[in-house]
């Protein structure tokens, strides 16, 4: 079998089952391409190589698990509502962001703090 | 409706046997499944529109994954199944569920609980885990199964037992490159091991199989490792991982992707708020939920089954979901369940024997390198979800005086995080332990809270 790479700057390599349709979902505001019965986590890291960034400093997050128990790979919507990416299924022109919105929460002091880490 | 009113928590093997084997006895049964789909996590079922066949996706138990699936769609129109559901909570009598999608939550009243909450990758932590791109063992296969993606273009595996070589030699027949499995277990196990192994011979002839398929394939096996830390950078993720190998030399592997882990261990959460009993097995050095030979539990009316009791894998879980069933229905006098009882509980419990001298074998030729905590590194993080370093922990045990892991929680979080101590409690525990100079028992285990997964705050009561 030959082997497969990732796209450039991915972290996942799809193997197989790669002729299912195209959809369309926009990650920070970039639209992507992914494909019908992606996770949601899937999607994402056939774009990018993490997740999110850690609130404790230590650096970006790729999740980990991949069974809903360990809940490393929050994402939110635009709307800032918080989404499990493992365990979400990925649809047409859903919209997603990396970090959450800013403006949801009023922005306190510790949330300054891990907004200026992540930058 | 009339007839007991019977729950069953998980669709996985275990799930699927006890609702079969209540329905078989004339009972309407509710099955809760966090689940899309029914088949747990060993068989899990890739999504609508995907094409890979049994053998493709299941190899060597496709027929097993096949009749668990084919059987609980038999079932559906007879059970009131509810896929994307979370159990959430446990009160007397009542179990509490909230649907994730759109926090609807609900009550449901039961005469028996049957428990098969199956059970997640046990992990031991290595300095540089929380990078981006190390997963559990449990995700690298689930990528692969559910998804047929692989975590990584050039992909490490570490840890022991017998997922570490069953998910390699699945990558490598999928495509991916596998650049290591590094073993922490000795290359030859002990005699005790052997004999608890050959209990089962076809599984164990399953496992030399795919060591050897690996080693044709190219892939460098190690055995008798010691991890010494995962390499990469915070931005990037993971670059390469350093083990000593047997002979205590340095060994450095390249790769983009990690999957960790050493063994399962059991989702024993909802058994813990049912308030049940829990024993410490020396063996597996983990605490385990007291269940009698049916899995009848230490609360009335609260029956435990498959991996959420005791690890005895799929097969295993099937047995023990039907016995636990039919126990249920023996305990509530239901006529045609207890004569059902009555009929298949001693074959049952031999099949559940059988497996559980399988399940010895397994836990001594792959022990849970307890030892490794000890040696962690201060710096390495033990929290992934907090990132909560050792030295942190070790400082609750020397400067602050816990010896306990609750305690120990409450000083420095580890445990209180958004996984709820599922990846780090078995680790802390030996941290501490191994702090303290204690054994591992006696700093107890982290006690679940309600809710066994974090809700939304918008999750809302639905009167029935």
């Amino acid at each position: 079998m030959s082997a497969s790479y990732p796209a450039p700057g991915a972290r996942f390599v799809r193997l197989a089952e790669k002729d299912r349709p195209a959809i369309r979902l926009s990650i920070d505001g970039q639209t992507v391409s992914a494909l019908q019965g992606d996770s949601l986590l899937v999607a994402l890291l056939n774009h990018r190589r993490s997740l999110r960034a850690s609130e404790f400093g230590d650096g970006e997050r790729a999740g980990f698990c991949l069974m809903g128990a360990c809940q490393d790979c929050w994402v939110w919507t635009e709307a800032g509502t918080r989404l499990r990416a493992c365990s979400t299924v990925a649809i047409e022109g859903m919209a997603v962001r990396s970090r959450p919105p800013a403006q949801h929460w009023p922005v306190t002091p510790d949330l300054k703090i891990v907004q200026g880490r992540s930058r | 409706m009339s007839g007991p009113r019977i729950v069953v928590v998980g669709s996985g093997p275990a799930g699927v046997r006890a609702a079969e084997a209540l329905v078989a006895a004339g009972i309407t049964p509710i099955v809760i499944d966090e689940g899309r789909r029914s088949g747990g996590q060993i068989y899990r079922r890739q999504p609508e529109g995907f094409k890979r066949d049994y053998a493709t996706l299941y190899g060597s138990e496709a027929a097993k994954a096949q009749a668990v699936h084919r059987d609980f769609d038999a079932l559906l129109e007879r059970i009131d199944y509810r896929p994307d559901t979370l159990a959430w909570n446990v009160t007397a009598g009542v179990l509490h569920l909230v649907q994730p999608a759109d926090g609807s939550t609900s009550e449901v009243p039961f005469d028996a609980l049957i428990i098969c909450a199956g059970a997640t990758d046990r992990l031991m932590p290595v300095q540089g885990w929380n990078l981006a791109g190390c997963y559990s063992l449990g995700a690298s296969q689930i990528a692969l199964k559910a998804q047929a993606c692989a975590i990584g273009s050039r992909v490490i595996f570490m840890g022991s037992g017998p997922l570490l070589y069953l998910v390699a030699s699945q990558y490598v027949k999928a495509g991916a490159t596998v650049e290591a499995v590094l073993d922490t277990s000795p290359a030859i196990p002990p005699l005790a091991a052997l004999r608890g192994l050959l209990s089962r011979p076809r599984l164990l002839w399953i496992g030399l199989q795919l060591q050897a398929m690996l080693k044709r394939a190219g892939v460098k096996l190690r055995k008798g490792v010691t991890p010494q830390r995962i390499e990469g950078s915070p931005t990037l993720g993971v670059s390469g991982v350093v083990v000593r190998d047997a002979q205590g030399r340095e060994q450095r592997f390249s790769g983009d992707a990690v999957g960790l882990g050493w063994h399962l261990r059991a989702e024993s959460q909802l058994a813990d708020l049912a308030r049940c009993e829990f024993d410490f097995e020396p063996l597996s050095r983990q605490w385990l939920p007291r269940i009698d030979e049916d899995g009848r539990s230490s609360t009335p009316g609260v029956y435990l089954a498959g991996d959420g009791a005791r690890i005895l894998g799929a097969d295993g879980a099937e047995a023990a979901g039907r016995l636990a069933a039919l126990a249920a229905l023996q305990d509530l006098q239901h006529a045609a369940g207890a004569a059902m009882y009555g009929k298949e509980q001693p074959a049952l419990r031999q099949t559940l024997a059988t497996m559980d001298r399988f399940r010895q074998g397994l836990a001594r030729a792959f022990p849970w390198p307890h030892q490794q905590a000890a040696a962690l590194p201060d710096q390495a993080v033990v929290c992934r979800c907090e990132a909560v370093t050792a030295g942190e922990l070790r400082h609750c045990v020397r400067e602050l005086g816990s010896q306990e892991v609750n305690r120990a929680k409450a000083f420095s979080r580890v445990g209180m995080g958004r996984c709820q101590g599922r990846y780090c409690g078995h680790a802390a525990a030996e941290v501490i332990a191994a702090c303290a100079h204690v054994p591992v028992e006696s700093v107890g285990r982290i006690r679940s809270q309600a809710p066994v997964k974090p809700l939304m705050m918008n999750a809302k009561e639905v009167q029935a």
